[in-house]
């Protein structure tokens, strides 16, 4: 039993981690019907910002050398700048495009952020160490759960508590709201779209840099490619979801990260290799299921 | 006004002013040009020929949210609300786009609620609406733009007696309560004649007729193609 709840606490902290990169994809693909694999490298770019460009495997902290408080803000300004950038630059001109168009810019922009980090970081794995009190495990009514746990667990449950206010109390989040259930109707109604759009990557840029902050705790590593795994289970995580709807992104992340650590603690041996082929395998089974995803959204049912 | 689609001419010499403080009906058969004429109005489609004002501002060639925001406001025949969000904030997301702050669209959405008897399903999600509320919260959301022109696109389709009888009533009070022209479209006569001080007919992408629904009724022209004879015809031919 201790076990089991052991593993819980690992696949909540998994799931909560998920469910704010999942977030941050179905709420840009809300507002534009981007799905956009960029966060991914969002990610990865917050986390870089920690460091001094360097070929060091062990290179010298620039952010991460601030204080707390201060190391948190600036990376996050970062990740807003750099995803309000790329809406500005690579996906505002393609506003109207159908979908397809928009998913292969991403696929673009994210291969472009990639080899910029490389050119400039170069490509290979560092290590880093940020926050290694937080990796020391603390006794939780009898429990071991490593401080970078809670502090995950708390903070989505704070960034999803915000994000739900800023949904329904603000102007500006009840205008993203209409949005992203019909943006035609939305404009028509005088929502102002450039304004909405460029706020969900402004959120978008929050998670990512928050998401940025808690992988590097918890890995210690920096590598080009540490967005990539995050992005593509969220990008499960919200289809499962049902795409469009936030509530189902948060839920879809949760189930993705709790099936993950489950199956990597519960499965034999010799299925274990093959553990992201089972989380691929139940998100079909869900599809099928529920081929709209969990949470069916206004918008989805209207083209119906 | 004119708009042609290739060869086709949907609206040929269509010359129509709507005064502020009126209710104009806009009638013909189906095919005569009504939507296209709105769509015109409203900016979802330019005209070939002509010039749309809006008192002395023109607003030809204007993207449709341009369009509304000068304060043309549209009520769809689809109701196409925000299903996920309450009725109170599809009429607040309006008002807000007019420019409202937070306090007075919110306050502007439950006097309007208030006014046409919506107060109670305020809070309710659009999701699970009746067919006649849908489209009254279509109406009131609308008008939460605060428009000086609203365009009705057959609000009465669809409902019972009884509620066509509330949206009368409620179509009647517009121009005075929000000091703003109405151009209503609509296939019941009875909703027609009975708000309308004027009634403009189309027929074939042609103006008919304009005048009073007295004048209209008595129209020979009209009798001619729309009320009279032909709907017999059309009817013997089924």
């Amino acid at each position: 039993m201790r076990n089991f709840l052991q593993v819980m606490v690992d696949a909540i902290a998994l799931g909560s981690l998920l469910a704010l990169v999942a977030l941050a994809i179905g709420l840009v693909f809300g507002v534009m019907r981007l799905i956009n694999f960029a966060q991914g490298d969002y990610i990865t770019l917050g986390a870089y910002a920690l460091v001094v460009p360097a070929a060091s495997l062990t290179p010298t902290l620039l952010l991460g050398a601030l204080p707390v408080p201060l190391m948190v803000v600036g990376v996050l300004l970062v990740v807003v700048m750099m995803a309000l950038a790329t809406e500005r630059m690579a996906f505002r001109p393609l506003r109207d495009s159908d979908p397809a168009t928009l998913l292969i810019s991403s696929f673009a922009v994210s291969y472009f952020l990639q080899h910029l980090i490389m050119l400039v970081h170069t490509g290979r794995p560092k290590s880093i160490g940020i926050g290694q009190a937080l990796t020391t495990p603390i006794e939780v009514l009898g429990l071991r759960v490593p401080g970078i746990q809670m502090v995950t667990m708390g903070v989505t449950a704070a960034l999803l508590i915000a994000l739900v206010l800023f949904l329904k109390r603000t102007p500006m989040g009840i205008q993203m709201r209409a949005a992203a259930e019909n943006f035609q109707m939305a404009r028509l109604l005088g929502v102002p779209a450039n304004r909405v759009i460029a706020m969900a990557f402004v959120i978008s840029g929050v998670l990512g840099g928050t998401v940025s902050l808690l992988l590097i705790v918890q890995t210690g590593t920096l590598d080009i490619r540490m967005g990539l795994m995050p992005v593509i289970f969220a990008f499960f995580a919200t289809v499962i979801g049902g795409m469009g709807s936030l509530v189902g992104a948060a839920l879809g992340g949760f189930l993705v990260g709790v099936a993950s650590v489950l199956l990597q603690s519960y499965l034999p041996d010799g299925l274990r290799p093959f553990r992201d082929a089972f989380v691929f395998g139940l998100v079909i089974v869900i599809l099928l299921v529920r081929p709209k995803g969990l949470i069916v959204t206004g918008a989805a049912r209207e083209r119906v | 006004m004119h708009v042609s689609f290739g060869g086709i001419h949907a609206l040929t010499g269509v010359d129509l002013t709507v005064r502020r403080g009126e209710v104009m009906g806009l009638i013909g058969p189906n095919g005569a040009g009504k939507t296209t004429l709105v769509n015109v109005l409203t900016g979802f489609q330019a005209p070939t020929k002509g010039r749309v004002l809006l008192d002395d501002q023109p607003l030809t060639g204007k993207k449709a949210r341009d369009v509304a925001r000068a304060g043309v406001a549209r009520s769809f025949q689809a109701a196409r609300l925000f299903r996920d969000m309450t009725v109170q904030e599809n009429l607040v997301v309006a008002a807000l786009g007019a420019g409202l702050p937070r306090r007075a669209a919110e306050a502007r959405a439950q006097e309007i609620l208030a006014w046409i008897g919506c107060t109670a399903i305020a809070e309710l999600t659009c999701d699970g609406l009746s067919y006649g509320d849908e489209r009254r919260i279509s109406i009131a959301r609308a008008l939460a733009m605060g428009p000086s022109f609203a365009l009705l696109d057959e609000p009465a389709s669809g409902m019972n007696e009884a509620e066509c009888a509330a949206l009368m009533e409620v179509i009647s009070d517009l121009p005075a309560r929000f000091d703003c022209g109405v151009l209503l479209i609509e296939h019941n006569m009875t909703v027609i004649m009975g708000v309308c001080q004027r009634i403009h007919v189309l027929d074939g992408g042609r103006s008919l007729a304009e005048g009073t629904p007295q004048e209209v009724q008595a129209d020979p022209a009209v009798r001619r193609a729309y009320l009279g004879e032909k709907a017999d015809q059309a009817a013997l031919a089924i």
